[in-house]
């Protein structure tokens, strides 16, 4: 994984509620420091001379409680555990609610090389809020050849070799009203476990797609923003693959295939490509299947009921018909 | 499977013209290619994916070919890095 430092959390791209509204007030050095944990740790013990299992190489906050106490130490001129806190290498310290430090702290800070960071949330916020951001970050992620797009609400990633019409079935959809999340290479993130999330590595490049014969075009020019997202969840995959007349495919849609990605089971629908075949209808069709299975509804396991009752049904007939004792 | 580190000498880095060239010269052959930047591995027959890596001027890339014509493929792709794209 690429290293992950003090200044790539100043520049870490978040929406408005998610927003960390952190500024560097003291150890410009310390910036190029790399954060290795997605963990916070809270200095109070360190702070009063404790020093055993201390998490250095974890965030350092400093909430409400951290303050009165280093003003007090302070005051009474005592900056030994601050010096001995800073002389661990420590990531980087973050002041919430607006705290400022006293000179003493900052200057320690300075000397030892490391970033002061200050927000205006308060700790709890601020602690939420860098777990999310951390954990996406930290989150296992690969990139991965397909188109991501959004069909009736499901996130479905289209995958195949080269040529065999990935980006030509994804436009099909756009133009009958569904988005585009990605196009060529989708980067996937293993979100808390169990979600599949996918996205454009750069979303400066996600909304565009490479179309043979026409070249690059963007879809939210063309489209509109309606036709465009930022990230969807992968809920299933649309393997397309040239028609193989040894291959027996599957008929009934009673089994359930899966892949495996970042440790993550998702439904795998294989759909063999030949002229004539509409794709786009199909995964349409597949995106509808997937919701009627999602609300309980499992069209071919219900029709094999459906059969096995009229089987059933016919063979007590028979039966009947044809023991003369009853009579 | 073969595997060649190539540095990219021209200034620009990979921006569309190169990479279309690339996915061009990629496409010749029937092996499956995946070019490597740092942890982001994409297919060498994808422009977008190509793009996507965002290699600039000095970065290093791993080409991988795995298929009946690897050899050729990488030796045609490391030309290619070496003319700097005929730029």
């Amino acid at each position: 994984m690429k290293e992950f430092t003090v200044l790539d959390l100043l520049n870490l791209e978040l929406k408005a509620h998610n927003e960390l509204h952190l500024k560097c007030i003291a150890g410009r050095k310390g910036l190029v420091r790399k954060i290795t944990d997605p963990e916070i740790n809270r200095p109070g013990l360190t702070l009063s001379g404790f020093y055993e299992e201390f998490a250095f190489h974890r965030i350092q906050l400093f909430g409400k409680g951290e303050s009165s106490y280093l003003c007090k130490l302070e005051k009474e001129g005592n900056m030994k555990t601050v010096e001995k806190l800073f002389s661990y290498h420590v990531s980087c310290c973050i002041f919430s609610n607006r705290h400022t430090p006293g000179k003493r702290f900052l200057e320690i800070a300075e000397k030892s090389g490391c970033a002061v960071l200050q927000t205006d949330l308060s700790s709890a916020e601020l602690a939420m809020r860098l777990m999310r951001a951390l954990s996406n970050v930290f989150a296992p992620h690969k990139i991965i050849h397909g188109v991501l797009v959004e069909v009736f609400g499901i996130g479905i990633l289209i995958t195949g070799n080269s040529g065999v019409g990935k980006s030509e079935t994804a436009l099909e959809l756009i133009e009958r009203g569904h988005r585009l999340i990605a196009d060529d290479s989708v980067e996937l993130r293993n979100v808390s476990g169990n979600i599949l999330m996918g996205s454009a590595k750069d979303q400066r490049l996600g909304h565009h797609m490479e179309i043979r014969g026409l070249g690059i075009i963007n879809i939210s020019y063309l489209f509109g923003v309606g036709s465009i997202r930022d990230r969807k969840q992968v809920q299933m995959i649309v393997d397309l693959e040239e028609w193989d007349q040894e291959k027996v495919y599957d008929r009934l849609g009673s089994g359930e295939n899966t892949r495996e990605i970042l440790g993550i089971k998702v439904p795998l629908v294989q759909v063999p490509v030949k002229a004539g075949r509409n794709i786009p209808i199909i995964i349409e069709t597949a995106a509808m299947n997937e919701r009627l299975k999602k609300l309980g509804y499992f069209a071919a396991r219900e029709f094999d009921q459906n059969v096995l009752t009229w089987l059933e049904s016919k063979n007590a007939r028979n039966l009947y018909f044809n023991n003369k004792d009853i009579f | 499977m073969v595997t060649e580190t190539v540095e990219i000498k021209n200034r620009a880095g990979l921006h569309a013209r190169p990479a279309a060239l690339i996915v061009k010269t990629a496409n010749e052959f029937d092996a499956e290619i995946n070019i490597e930047l740092d942890d982001m591995k994409v297919n060498g027959k994808s422009i977008m994916g190509i793009i996507t890596l965002g290699a600039n001027y000095k970065s290093e890339l791993k080409i991988s070919a795995e298929g009946k014509d690897e050899k050729e493929a990488v030796a045609a792709l490391v030309k290619l890095f070496e003319s700097r794209f005929e730029e």
